[in-house]
This record gives structure tokens, sequence and C-alpha cells, in this order.
């Protein structure tokens, strides 16, 4: 390479009588041509418009989804919306922004006052979560585009125990958790970084995201919406705020018979059995559970804080300022040899190095803090989990879950009382307007 | 059976005020957070000051070929016959035949004005964003060639991929009313807005 280099500046005096190559060459005046010196093109960003266009679709979307799912009560309706939010969201508008990454934007934006988090961004983030509050989760059964794909090949849905799904629900909230915490720490996007799905949208991807999305597709055909049930972080809090709807679906119209033939209709697990009430016995055993564990969550919660601290280190290898910093300090000590392109743009910036060893000491302080409030937040998770799994709760009839129940529509088609309805329905409207029979 | 009644209104109640509050913490934490959003819009963008033209720009961007593009500014070039941002080092002749071509994809167009001056023209459908013509420009020559994010391009994602690959830090967050960022003591004085 130094030898190339002094070839070409040799032929660089050369060629355009420049004293040193260092030295800049003056521009030229153009006496005999008069040519005109032209000037660069810097095109913008398209209109902001666009973005505030995928604000109102989300808006009429979820309106229509809300609609759909619990007034028309039609799985085909449904399923035409998200098919078409699938296109929209996904293939049209490369599913970026979407409300889960919202999630690390508005993390940021609460964490570092200099970040001015764009008002679509807040949009997409807000709007789903207010429609959950009233409606159920609406946005996952139609609008999402994560979940579309999902969905459109859900072909032999099979059960999950429900202590496995337990189980692998807790992969969610620690996404939550990491993806907060990352957000916040460093702006290191986990969940755009590991987005399954953005690959197909794009039509392009890293070959490691289109395994991972094609996998997670692979595992749906038998699996239903793997990614929304157990790793989506966004569904986490709609999950919470679904809970608390006002409205939801009511696989029956009236009054549930027991029939059981909703009991497989759903392929995301959330069509609850009816549940006997406890015996006094098993009540006062639940009590004395339930004590157990609400004593053992303050220590779940220190034992995770205290754990969390060994993550710091792991965790901070994912910022690329600790990682340049360990590599210069590793090539300085003569444990490595060669550089990367990182310490070659360490040692090009000219900064000192104290000053680099200083920034990484202070992120990875920040990680270590960070990875303490993930232990205590899984700890909280786990004995959440645990206290969840005990209480039992009298339940009449098959109920949707209302955390889990993504409002997609399947288990109406199943319910002979809601067939009654409809066949009563269009015995109604066709009395009523005898011309549409014939 | 009054007992076994009682549990559900309590619950309803309990659901409702709840609701009120999450529904509050959702309104009002967006309504502070809109408070604080100024910009209507950021963009991606590197700063060629700190690019060490590593490269990844070309392999890491989820477009293929990159948003990301050599842009040249016209006013700093030397005009060299020997442009090092164009020829390979020891080119066989000054030509532009494709072995004297340092560009890989033959992005660079050079065009004779007078002599012995050449002027130097990005193609920026085939520009793949390598950055090897900056490096060599940059080396021996003025740094009128430097990379920028292309925002006719750019998909804008919400965490660009190259910067997250990028070793020398060099991407961030700028308004979009500013989206270009340029060498240290250069200002387009032809600037055009595409």
């Amino acid at each position: 390479m130094r030898a190339r280099s002094f070839i070409l500046v040799a032929l660089l005096i050369a060629a355009c009588g420049a004293a040193l190559a260092a030295e800049p060459v003056p521009p030229p005046e153009f006496t005999d041509t008069q040519h005109q010196v032209p000037g660069e093109q810097y095109p913008q960003p398209s209109a902001a418009a666009i973005q505030y266009l995928d604000v109102a679709v989300l808006f009429v979307a979820l309106c229509l989804a809300t609609f759909l799912a619990l007034r028309l009560r039609s799985r085909n309706a449904v399923f035409a919306l998200m098919v078409a939010c699938l296109v929209y969201f996904g293939f049209w508008r490369k599913g970026c922004v979407c409300p889960i990454g919202a999630i690390q934007n508005v993390t940021l934006a609460l964490a570092d006052p200099h970040y001015a988090i764009p008002l679509a961004v807040l949009a997409f983030f807000a709007l789903p979560l207010v429609f959950t509050l009233f409606f159920g989760r609406s946005f996952c059964a139609a609008v999402c585009p994560l979940g579309a794909i999902q969905d459109a090949v859900v072909i032999r849905p099979v059960g999950v125990p429900r202590w496995l799904e337990g189980g692998l629900r807790v992969l969610a909230y620690a996404y939550l958790g990491g993806a907060v915490i990352f957000a916040a720490t460093a702006p290191v996007f986990l969940i755009c970084r590991y987005d399954p799905f953005v690959g197909f949208f794009r039509l392009s991807g890293s070959l490691g995201m289109l395994l991972f999305g094609g996998g997670l597709l692979v595992v749906g055909l038998v699996i239903g919406r793997p990614y929304c049930r157990f790793l989506c972080p966004y569904g986490v809090l709609l999950g919470w705020l679904s809970r608390l709807s006002g409205r939801r679906v009511t696989i029956t119209p009236d009054q549930c018979v027991r029939c059981r033939l909703c009991e497989d209709a759903c392929p995301f697990g959330a069509i609850r059995k009816p549940v006997e009430p406890p015996t006094p016995a098993e009540r006062a055993a639940g009590r004395r559970r339930l004590a157990w564990l609400l004593g053992l969550l303050p220590l779940l919660v220190v034992v995770g804080f205290v754990a969390g601290g060994a993550l710091g280190t792991p965790f901070a290898k994912l910022h690329p300022e600790v990682v340049q910093a360990e590599r210069v300090r590793a090539e300085e000590l003569g444990e490595v040899v060669g550089t990367t392109d990182a310490s070659d743009a360490f040692y090009e910036s000219g900064q000192p190095v104290d000053e680099r060893y200083a920034e990484a000491r202070r992120l990875r302080s920040r990680f270590a803090l960070g990875g303490r409030l993930f232990g205590a937040w899984m700890g909280l998770v786990v004995g959440g989990m645990l206290i969840h799994l005990t209480l039992r709760r009298r339940r009449d009839d098959y109920e949707a879950d209302r955390g889990a129940c993504i409002a997609c529509g399947r288990c109406y088609d199943y319910c002979p009382v809601e067939l009654t309805r409809r066949k009563k329905q269009a015995e109604v409207s066709s009395a009523k307007n005898p011309s549409a029979k014939q | 059976m009054p007992e076994d009644r009682k549990p559900i209104p309590r619950r309803e109640f309990l659901r409702v005020g709840v609701r009120g509050v999450a529904l509050a913490a959702v309104v009002g934490g967006t309504g502070y957070l809109a408070t604080r959003s100024r910009e209507a819009r950021y963009v991606w963008q590197l700063d060629p000051s700190k690019c060490t033209q590593c490269g990844k720009c070309a392999t890491n961007c989820v477009l293929k070929p990159s948003a990301v593009k050599c842009v040249h500014a016209f006013a700093m070039c030397g005009y060299c016959e020997l442009c090092t941002g164009y020829f390979e080092p020891e080119p066989n002749a000054l030509t532009t035949a494709a072995e004297n071509q340092l560009c890989p994809v033959a992005a660079l167009k050079r065009t004779f004005v007078e002599d012995p001056y050449f002027e130097y023209e990005v193609d920026e459908p085939l520009c793949i964003g390598c950055g090897k013509c900056v490096e060599g420009c940059r080396s021996f020559g003025n740094g009128s060639l430097f990379l920028q994010v292309r925002h006719d391009r750019c998909l804008n994602c919400n965490e660009c991929a190259i910067a997250a690959a990028c070793p020398a830090n060099a991407f961030s967050r700028v308004p979009a009313t500013q989206g270009y960022l340029y060498r240290p003591g250069y200002s387009p004085a032809t600037r055009k807005e595409g």
C-alpha cells in the first residue's frame, strides 16, 4: 500500500503540477471554452404528507377493523381488511414505521430530551393503544402487517399447552424489556434490527433476517402467529390494555350453550373453558399460595436486579463505540494483530485514546444499570406470571381471553347460537325486502 | 345468589377505573411528547468528515443498490487529468478503458473539457456507494467526491442498517430541512433542490 501511494504521489505531481499532494489543486478557470462548472443535485425527501396519509389510513383501518370484528362479526370481512392492510402497510409502505418499532422511538424520546419524536410515529404508537383500551386488539387482527403475514399462513393449527404458552410468553416480556433498555441506554433499536418480516416486505434482507422470518412462517403453519404470541413486544402492551377494554369479542351473541364447538376454533389458544368455582379447601390453598408468591415477588425483583449486573458487559457489546474502544485497547496491548474498520476509523478521527476509553466506560456503566433494570423487570415478570397462574376465576361460559384474543373473528363461525342469529337476521332482511331474494 | 353476582360489578367498576387511568396515561404521555416534537421529520445522513470509506454503505443498506451515493462537489474539483478518484493506482493509460477505472461499476464518467482539464460526473443510478472513488480523491486530490444518503432513494428506516454497521459512527438523524452534510469548508453555491 505504501509503495503504491508513493507512485501515485509522483504521478499526481506530474499530472497536476501540484507541489504537494496534500495541498488542494486549485479549481481551474476555463479560459478557452468558458466551461460552466455545473452544480450538484440534492434531492429532498418525499413530502411529509405521505406519513400523515399513513396515520389517516391507520385510523380508518382501526375503525373498520373494530366495526367488522365486533359489530358485523364477519371473519371474511376481517380477513379482507387484513389483506388490504398487509398490502398497504407491508408491501407498499415497506412495513416502516410500525407501532411495534415506535415503542423504541417513544422510549428514546422519553430518555433523551434532544430527540424530537416525529408526530406520525407518535400517532402510530398511541392510536392502536387507545383503540385497544376501548375495543380490544382489533389492531392485531386486521391492521398490523406483521400479524397479517403470519395469519395468512395458518394452515393446520395445533394447540400449545397452557404451561408452554405461558412460559414462551415470557420471551415477549424479555423482548419488550430489552428493547426499552437498549433504546434508552444507547439508541440501538433491537426491534428493528431483528424484525423478522420486513425483509419480505422490502423483498430484500440479510440471510439471517430471511431465515428467521421464513422459520417463523414455517412454524406459523402449525402454531398460529408465533411472533405475535411469543415475541411481539407491542403485543404485551396491547394485551394489558385489552384486559381493560369495555367492548370486546364475545364468541356467542347470546347465551353460551356450552356446546364446546368453539374449543378448537381459535388457532391462537385464546379461548378459555368454563371453570368451576373452587371448593373452600381449594380456595384456602390458593390464598396461601398467593400469599407466598406475593412475598416471593419482591425477592425475585431483588435477585433479578443483582444478577442483572452481570448483563452489563455483554449488553455493552452491542454498542459500536464500546466495541471500537475494546478493539483499540486490545491492539494497544498487543493482544490482537492488525486493525479493523472500527479501529481504523478511530485512528483516523485523531481523538485521544483516553477520551474514547472514558466514553466507553461511561457507556458500560450505563449498560450495567440497564442490565440491572432488565433483571429486575424479568424478576417482576416471572413473579407476576406465577401469581397470574395461581389466580383462578370462576368462568361460566366459553370465553375469549381478554388479553390474548386478537379479535380475528374465527370463533364466530363455530358458534351454533351465532349461526342461528345469522339465519334469523337473513330471514328478517329477506322478509323486509323480498325483491332481493329473487 | 347475591354472593356470586357481587364480584362482577366490582371487577367491572375496577376495570372502568383502571381504563380511565390508562387512557389518561396514554393520552397524557402522547401529548407531552407531542409538545416536544418540533421537527416534522428527521432523516438519516452521514457526516463526510467522519466517513472512512470502509465500503459498508454499499453492502449494508436495505436497498440494492444502496441509497448512499457518491456526490461530486464540482466547485471543489481540480479537474485533474490524472484523477485519483477515477483511475486505478498505476493505470496503464489515462483513458476511460475499464481496466484503468477505480469504480467497480463505471459510475464515474470522465469527459474532456479543455487541455488539460477533465470533468468527472457521477452516474447516480449506477453508483453503489462503495466509496472507492471518495477514498482516492480524498487521499491525493481535493476531496470533492463524498458520500451522502440520497433522500429521494432512502426509505428512512427507523433504524438505519448502515448506521448500525458504520465503524466510524458517521451516521446520525438530521432535520429533513437540512438533509445533507458537506465537507468542512464547503457549502454548495449552486445548490439545487431536486
